[in-house]
């Protein structure tokens, strides 16, 4: 089996994150950069798959510049086998990168594309999605627990209304959220093995995929920020605030 | 400008978040007088579709192949009506529902998408969108290049529909049975049954932290306050992760998005990805032993003491309160 793990490159965002004062990008260049959150959750389910059962090659694949190299390092140094970076002169919106994505696919012939609910640098939520749609493979979002049944794969998701349960056939499309797993570090050993696992990069030009932009960024503002109101020393005075706020009460 | 709301309901009634998604769509057509319509689909919704069509016009698509909201079938089917009725603008709020079909159908259409719009405008006759990226600390205002677009948007951000005088049409729609064929099979769905408001659309919400040791005493402290105030509780991660709140409660950046008159944080520390989910609130209370918590940052009012012997106090003032309420 196969298993494909798509992974973005982002700033981390525990970092304070503003727009710069021309409103034309997003400070990032002094922020250190990880491996989406999700992606990392993805990485580490598909390394254990292959820890628990015989013949699974885990492939991460990241489109972006050179800079690609750090994320697909720290894949590979949790236990993928080997990356892909597919090189692109500047960043792609969900749409292009799931197109990339497809034509990968079609390459490698994955049984398995598991990948991040969502980048937290765009918050789109889109791309695994989109992928699924332009594959026409069965799809489940939100992924906190997988089980292969045979030649299906069970996974319990997460919605606003509780836990759902799907089984899929393969090959499928699975997107991964918080409670899947807890991303290990990579070991020193890991890290050393990672350095001679195969890393290899396709010009994006290469798989005949021309880019249909879809997103035009016109303006980035920083979020607003609220001012902090009144501590209290009285828990009577706070008790009656809360309750003028929720409207009961006199 | 024809725009299409896919409603959300639980096979019964409209939810309230998909009453403010066709507030959006009617603001957004109404500069060049454009027409909105409703579009319902699941199997047995003849009550939905009569619900919905007090509000606009809708078009149902009642089919066996649509018993559960699985992406492949609804995603077509969607794809399906757009095209049919030429469509230009497709909404749906934003929740797990559309999350998970919407990008999918959006993409058999060429994947003009927005996520979680907060905003919009008409500059040079385009609509552009405001979505929240890096958890709300940046808003991009974006426009889309190609046709249909699909948004989904923030419930909060826009007020509800209103009913028209007169309820308008419903229409019947088939598709090909090709349109439903899928390759994911529904096994179930578990959910924790409860009394009390759904956390996304409650007027006020409770919401308890890692301070919190078990779910015993979740349920006392945040669920004893939520309900003298009539709440919904919700929940950090943290407690999430520990399995001591149920995962559909989660607050926060890849939990829901709450805007409530009044959020009330106990023993939450504040970090950016809970503040994404509720900053916009009306009003924030918050409840800390750490003075120097980061959530103070952001409350309206805040008060420094231990959440188990605070909680309890502030359910008996509140009780008292309530009693002595004239309406
Ligand atoms: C990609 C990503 C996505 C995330 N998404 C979300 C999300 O959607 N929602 C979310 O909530 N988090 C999210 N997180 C996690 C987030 O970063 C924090 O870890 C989490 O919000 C912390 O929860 P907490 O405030 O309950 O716990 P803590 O940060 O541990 O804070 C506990 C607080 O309780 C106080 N306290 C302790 N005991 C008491 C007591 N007895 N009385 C009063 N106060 C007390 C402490 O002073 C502290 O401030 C995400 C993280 C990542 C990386
Ligand atoms: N440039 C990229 N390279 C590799 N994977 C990506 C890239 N952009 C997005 N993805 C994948 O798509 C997921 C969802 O991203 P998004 O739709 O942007 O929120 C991420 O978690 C990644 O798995």
């Amino acid at each position: 089996m196969k298993i494909l793990v798509p992974t973005k490159r982002v700033p981390d965002t525990d970092q304070k994150i503003v727009a710069s004062a021309d409103g034309l990008r997003v400070e990032t260049d002094h922020i250190p950069h990880v491996i989406n959150p999700f992606d990392a959750i993805a990485v580490e389910e598909a390394v254990r798959i292959s820890e628990r059962l015989r013949d699974v090659e885990v492939v991460a694949v990241g489109i972006g510049g050179p800079e690609y190299e750090q994320p697909l390092r720290t894949a590979l140094a949790m236990g993928a086998a080997r990356g892909i970076i597919v090189q692109c002169a500047k960043p792609l919106d969900p749409w292009n990168v799931s197109r990339l994505l497809k034509a990968i696919v079609e390459r490698e012939t994955p049984d398995l594309v598991l990948m991040g609910k969502q980048a937290v640098d765009d918050d789109a939520n889109q791309t695994g999605q989109f992928l699924a749609a332009l594959l026409d493979w069965p799809q489940a979002t939100f992924a906190s627990r997988l089980e292969f049944i045979g030649n299906e794969l069970r996974v319990d998701r997460e919605t606003d209304h509780g836990i759902e349960t799907l089984t899929l056939t393969l090959p499928a499309l699975v997107t991964t959220d918080l409670r899947l797993n807890e991303p290990r570090y990579a070991s020193m050993a890991g890290i050393m093995k990672a350095r001679k696992k195969p890393l290899e990069t396709i010009a994006a030009g290469e798989l005949g995929v021309p880019l249909e932009p879809r997103v035009e960024v016109i303006r980035y503002r920083s979020g607003d920020t609220r001012r902090a109101g009144e501590r209290l020393a009285s828990l009577d005075e706070f008790a009656a605030l809360i309750a003028q706020a929720a409207g009961i009460g006199g | 400008m024809r725009i299409l709301v896919i409603t959300e309901h639980d096979g019964t009634t409209l939810r309230p978040a998909s009453l403010s998604c066709l507030g959006f769509a009617q603001q957004a057509a109404r500069p060049s007088s454009g027409e909105v319509a409703w579009l319902v689909l699941g199997q047995g919704i003849a009550d939905v579709a009569a619900a919905a069509a007090q509000y606009a016009p809708v078009i149902a698509i009642d089919a066996a192949g649509l018993e559960h909201e699985l992406a492949e079938s609804y995603a077509r089917a969607i794809a399906e009506v757009v095209k049919s009725g030429r469509f230009d603008l497709v909404a749906a709020a934003s929740s797990t529902f559309a999350k998970d079909i919407f990008p999918r159908a959006a993409a058999l259409h060429g994947g003009a998408m927005a996520s979680d719009v907060v905003r919009h405008e008409w500059a040079d006759g385009r609509l552009l969108f405001d979505c929240p990226r890096f958890a709300g600390a940046v808003t991009a205002t974006i426009a889309l290049h190609g046709s249909p677009q699909f948004v989904t948007v923030r419930a909060s951000a826009y007020p509800a529909a209103v009913p028209l005088s007169q309820a308008a049409t419903v229409e019947p729609m088939e598709l090909p049975p090709a349109t439903f064929a899928r390759r994911a099979r529904y096994e179930g769905l578990r959910s924790k049954q409860t009394a009390r408001p759904d956390v996304a659309e409650a007027r006020v919400v409770v919401s308890g932290g890692r301070a919190f040791k078990s779910a015993e005493d979740f349920e006392r402290y945040v669920g004893g306050l939520a309900d003298v105030l009539g709440a919904a509780t919700g929940s950090s991660r943290a407690l999430v992760d520990a399995g001591i709140a149920p995962n559909e409660l989660q607050v926060g950046q890849t939990g829901k998005i709450v805007a409530p008159d009044l959020y009330l944080a106990l023993g939450i520390s504040g970090a950016v990805q809970h503040l994404a989910g509720m900053k916009n609130s009306k009003k924030i209370a918050a409840v800390n032993s750490d003075p120097d918590a980061p959530i103070f940052e952001v409350a309206d009012f805040g008060f420094v003491g231990d959440v188990y012997a605070v909680t309890p106090e502030l359910i008996k003032r509140l009780e008292q309160n309530g009693a002595g309420a004239t309406g």
